[in-house]
């Protein structure tokens, strides 16, 4: 019996919370409007401090359980200490986390069980950009190439089709792919 | 003030779905009107480029007491044989059409309608909105951050490669109205970029027939409004990757890469001289063929359940979408025109906004609209999934008109209480 099934399937996803936020927001417009924000701190040479606590949503100032931090910095064959994850290598991370978190979701939502998800995210970068070498590369990831390795109660077609809708819903997959204007100042 | 002139069904729009109400109306002995902004099937005669053939084939072109009787039932209509198929069924059911009227507002109050028009008002019990859902093209708001020099082109606007100028063509969506025009235009010697979203990829034919005809088969185009699971997705759809043609070709990316289309991510910004494409290219490839996958599979679950494994020719499955990296970027000083491609929002400048939603859609149930008497037709995946084929505006018509019935019945019984 499906119905059975899709009772024992957890992938620890509240779908009935995100559908319901979902039937929420799309009523109340302002509300779905989210910030988030980071701060940072410069700590010494190529190394800093992120930190992230307070964001805005559902109309209202939002905390974490607890500020998070993350230190990066650059590897020691550029001279620098090493005291966390390089910068870009954080936009790595970021993919990942947010790619996963969807195929649980969307897993969760099409009841198919999870045994393990795991993925590799890999981004080319030519250092002749940022190091000012050659005009023509780019500063950013010249492509980026995520494999996952995803044992489920699915077919391959239907762990495929999971993966799909997870980049379509994906934030992090939307901030990379596509530009997104910036604007930096000084206070 | 002119004194309106009264009936019970005012019906604006002589296309399909307007004449498909009219008969409907007619059968049931309803006082009805149509009126037409211009001459009958206006957009088929004014608003398609010349080498459009419908994308359904003509047996499947079926209207309330009228269907296909020529001597190509798997061909697909230009635009001036629709107009000719259009005219026969209004004259045969003898549609009490007056064109050339242009309607300004509807104003309803007391279970009256009031239908200002430029030939003066109408008044009515119920009022049937049939303007279609093609009539307004959608161009999205980059439009405006495109460079002065570039000419901008909607499917509407677009007739042949004849009357695009000079330098290269950015064609942005790849439904059929994208593909197609990219298609046309790169093998007239363009040299066309094309940028590509979100689509849905199907091969002409599979196992010998034409997929309009498995989809017929299989119910899918009858599937209902109120039984899918998210039926706003469903009405986003965009329209297939097909075209008609006597050879019944396949229109997907690999066939207009081949040809010489360069392709693109969806186009999302502007840099200086750069227009900028997302790097989500592969994955809209991706699901488009697991969407397709899954559909043929379907339809060969259907043909084994059915017994008919033996007629139809042995299933070859299209191969998946083989392209080279798609650009990521396209220097717009090569760029001379701009084809937005990029779907239709029908609007209704005559109606009290406070009809539509806050995106200037309109509110609807199955095409019944909140205030009593009001309706709407045509619109995509109204009622089925085939709403707005011409296949698919007959059994709407047919539910609304069973609908509208009982409000007017209501509303006499109303008057006499």
């Amino acid at each position: 019996m499906t119905i059975t099934e899709s009772n024992t399937i957890d992938n620890g996803v509240n779908v009935e919370a995100l559908l319901g936020a979902r039937e929420m927001l799309s009523g109340a417009p302002a509300a779905a409007q989210f910030t988030f924000s980071a701060t940072n701190e410069w700590v010494n040479g190529t190394h800093s401090r992120s930190t992230v606590h307070e964001f805005f949503g559902l109309g209202d100032q939002q905390t974490h359980r607890r500020p998070y931090s993350v230190d990066t910095d650059h590897p020691g064959i550029f001279a620098s200490e090493d005291n966390g994850p390089t910068p870009p290598e954080m936009v790595l991370m970021g993919l990942a986390g947010c790619l996963t978190a969807g195929v649980a979701s969307v897993a969760q939502n099409r009841g198919i069980q999870l045994r393990s998800v795991k993925s590799t995210v890999e981004g080319r970068l030519d250092v002749a950009g940022i190091l000012g070498i050659d005009p023509e590369v780019r500063n950013g990831f010249g492509g980026i190439r995520v494999r996952f390795e995803i044992d489920a109660d699915a077919t391959r077609e239907e762990i495929e089709a999971v993966v799909a809708q997870s980049q379509k819903r994906s934030a992090v997959f939307d901030v990379v792919a596509n530009p997104t204007a910036i604007v930096v100042d000084v206070a | 003030m002119n004194h309106p002139r009264t009936t019970d069904v005012v019906v604006i729009g002589g296309g399909q779905a307007g004449l498909a109400m009219s008969q409907c109306l007619t059968s049931r002995s309803i006082d009805h009107v149509v009126l037409e902004r211009g001459e009958s099937a206006n957009s088929w005669r004014t608003e398609r480029w010349d080498s459009l053939r419908l994308l359904t084939p003509n047996w499947l072109a079926r209207l309330p007491g009228w269907s296909y009787q020529g001597v190509d039932p798997d061909g697909y209509m230009s635009a001036a044989d629709v107009v000719e198929y259009l005219d026969a069924y209004r004259r045969s059911i003898g549609a009490p059409m007056y064109t050339g009227i242009e309607v300004t507002r509807i104003t309803s109050r007391g279970g009256r309608h009031t239908v200002d028009t430029s030939d003066g008002p109408w008044s009515a019990r119920a009022v049937v909105m049939a303007t279609g859902a093609c009539s307004n093209p959608h161009v999205p708001s980059i439009a405006a951050e495109m460079p002065a020099h570039v000419e901008h082109v909607t499917p509407i606007g677009y007739r042949n490669p004849a009357g695009i100028g000079d330098g290269g063509v950015l064609v942005v969506g790849a439904s059929a109205s994208g593909l197609q025009i990219a298609d046309e235009l790169s093998r007239a010697g363009s040299d066309v970029t094309l940028a590509v979203g979100d689509h849905v990829r199907l091969p002409r034919t599979y196992r010998g027939m034409d997929i309009h005809w498995w989809m017929d088969a299989i119910g899918q185009l009858d599937e209902r409004y109120d039984e899918v699971d998210d039926i706003d997705r469903a009405r986003r759809l965009p329209s297939l990757q097909l075209v008609g043609s006597s050879e019944r070709r396949d229109l997907d990316l690999s066939t207009v890469a081949a040809n010489g289309v360069s392709l693109a991510g969806r186009l999302v910004g502007r840099s200086g001289h750069r227009a900028q494409f997302s790097g989500s290219f592969a994955n809209m490839c991706t699901s488009a063929d697991l969407k397709q996958r899954r559909l043929l599979d379907r339809l060969d679950e259907y043909a084994a359940e059915h017994g008919l494994d033996a007629e139809l020719s042995e299933a070859t499955r299209p191969a998946p979408t083989v392209t080279v990296p798609p650009l990521l970027e396209a220097d717009l000083r090569s760029i001379g025109t701009i084809v937005w491609a990029t779907g239709f929002r029908p609007t209704y400048p005559w109606l009290d906004p406070q009809l539509l939603d806050r995106k200037g859609r309109l509110v609807h149930d199955g095409g019944v609209l909140p205030v009593p008497g009001l309706y709407v037709l045509g619109l995509p995946f109204m009622r089925r999934r085939k709403s707005s084929f011409l296949d698919g505006v007959g059994p709407d018509a047919q539910d609304l008109a069973e609908h509208l019935v009982g409000h007017l019945a209501c509303d006499v019984a109303r008057a006499h209480t």
